[in-house]
């Protein structure tokens, strides 16, 4: 298995196809602590992705998260869109033009993406936010890619565990950044819309690959 | 939960498409990438405004396009914000050459992606000052939240930011009324009732039938204290209390009282809480000196109102007074 625009474009293709599955879950959660649009919002920025797919074929895993962060920023919206488009745009920066992405380079990526998102969203982990997805994620890849592991897989696995159980974390913090934080206290007891559609993501990342 | 709708995909586009055939001789309409104009944009030599956010607040944004207010109103999806790509057509659109304002309500989204529209006009050598209203007192604690929201306030901001523009002050002078008028006004708001998203067809929250939401902002979502239900001069003392002593209201204040409806309450009840305000004001001392009663900044069908208090000084006064020519708000023209 490498990881390269083929493997790119199916990760994006499994994206909308499990934004569209989950789309009535992300509403339900968003609807608890939010204003009930997360679940739109993401579905119709992947499927106007996967219509750039139909388009043009990128040649590098570079090229495809770029045309992902240009098109999730101009048609997603709320805080979701500036937020994915800034991690899809800093992980296409920190893997460059090469055409394969190794354990360390996806360990990389989703550092940078992680960052763009704090650098944007101004949140911490633990303020029930999508960071608390990303940032153990983020330390899972670089565990599993430590030491020059050649296992792909197994780093994409690493961080998208992760990042479900990040997500679940989430159901007993009190909202400090988001639309959720203006219910305070009241915001504890659910689960977090942006960490579970960054799970997801990671989720299709693994899909890809196998 | 029924609606006067054809397919929730397209209840934005169309209802601006009517809006835009109700109103053609004031706006016109952009259909992709959604954005409304002033008829006459750029109007030469003025400093351009241009506010947006979600739909479902109607007549806000787009209600308030047209002369002595805004140049150009970006409505996103129901209750999301707009994207740059819409925020940049129209900020070029409406600039004159003298600069453009962005009036931006205080929400994650709105503001990241007013930000990233500015940063963009900028780099097309257009300049760019954003005042961000934040008038909500029901978000008590700022530190440990996205900070307090912009809710009936922005009215206000829009009509004043709007009349200075079309005077013709300077682009630094348009934001800082704003600004000023952002300083001035305090808004606390109730919901009745949830309201119901069209894509998500349920409410966005569950109230039960003798409950309501104390601090509620505008996009359906909860507030911060839920009450069981009382009488409409209780709910006008609950409301107003924290808004008077947010802005330290005292005696010989000169005031604006804004009843504002959030879309499913009758005007008939809006005025019986007006009534009980202008007592409430009056037993601290302060004189209204200016009102506005309606729907003004909305969500969607929920039952309930705002109240909002501005304290006037001389110049914002004859600048609310200005005349005024948009759909939603007409008065000495």
């Amino acid at each position: 298995m490498v990881l390269d625009a083929n493997w790119a474009v199916k990760w994006l293709t499994l994206c909308a196809q499990a934004m569209a599955e989950h789309r009535v879950e992300l509403i339900e959660l968003d609807r608890a602590i939010g204003d009930s649009d997360h679940g739109e919002n993401m579905d119709r920025g992947f499927q106007a992705v996967l219509a750039k797919l139909g388009e043009s074929t990128p040649e590098t895993p570079g090229a495809a998260l770029k045309m992902t962060a240009m098109t999730l920023m101009s048609k997603v919206g709320g805080a979701a869109g500036p937020l994915y488009g800034t991690a899809f745009l800093r992980a296409a920066t920190a893997l460059g033009d090469s055409a394969e992405i190794d354990p360390a380079a996806w360990a990389a990526a989703l550092a940078a993406a992680r960052d763009g998102i704090v650098a944007r969203g101004k949140a911490e982990p633990g303020d029930k936010t999508m960071v608390d997805a990303w940032t153990p994620a983020v330390d899972a890849a670089r565990a599993a890619a430590d030491g020059g592991s050649t296992d792909v897989l197994g780093v994409l696995v690493a961080a998208a565990e992760a990042a479900e159980a990040g997500a679940v974390s989430t159901d007993p913090m009190v909202a400090r950044k988001g639309r959720a934080s203006y219910l305070g206290e009241r915001s504890a007891g659910h689960r977090d819309p942006g960490a579970v559609s960054s799970a997801l993501i990671l989720r299709a990342a693994v899909g890809a690959a196998a | 939960m029924k609606k006067l709708i054809n397919d929730p995909k397209s209840v934005v586009a169309e209802s601006v498409q009517g809006f835009g055939l109700a109103h053609a001789d004031l706006v016109t309409i952009n259909e992709d990438p959604i954005y409304v104009t002033r008829k006459d944009a750029p109007v030469a030599g003025k400093v351009g405004l241009v506010s947006g956010g979600g739909s479902g607040h109607e007549p806000l944004h787009a209600g308030y396009v047209g002369r002595g207010m805004l140049d150009a109103a970006v409505p996103g999806a129901v209750f999301t914000s707009p994207t740059p790509d819409q925020i940049l057509p129209a900020t070029l659109a409406v600039n004159s050459g003298a600069g453009v304002v962005h009036i931006v309500k205080n929400y994650t989204g709105d503001v990241l992606n007013f930000e990233t529209a500015a940063e963009l006009a900028e780099a097309e050598g257009v300049s760019v000052r954003t005042v961000l209203v934040n008038d909500d007192v029901a978000v008590e604690d700022s530190l440990y939240t996205a900070g307090r929201r912009g809710v009936g306030g922005t009215v206000l901001v829009e009509k004043i930011a709007g009349a200075a523009a079309e005077r013709g002050d300077g682009l630094d002078a348009v934001a800082a009324i704003g600004e000023r008028v952002n300083a001035n006004v305090r808004t606390m708001g109730v919901a009745l009732s949830a309201c119901t998203v069209p894509h998500a067809g349920q409410p966005s929250f569950d109230l039960a039938d003798d409950e309501i939401e104390i601090g509620i902002g505008i996009h359906g979502e909860p507030g911060r204290h839920r009450i069981p239900m009382e009488n409409a001069d209780n709910i006008t003392n609950r409301l107003l209390e924290p808004v008077l002593a947010d802005l330290k209201v005292s005696s010989g204040d000169k005031v604006l009282l804004f009843v504002n409806g959030m879309g499913g309450t009758p005007l008939s009840e809006l005025y019986i809480v007006y009534r009980r305000a202008v007592q409430v004001l009056a037993d601290a001392g302060a004189t209204v000196e200016r009102s506005l009663v309606g729907n003004y900044i909305t969500a969607l069908e929920m039952q309930g109102c705002s109240i909002s208090v501005l304290r006037l000084d001389e110049e914002l006064t004859e600048l609310w007074d200005a005349p005024v020519h948009t759909p939603a708000l007409r008065w000495g023209m």
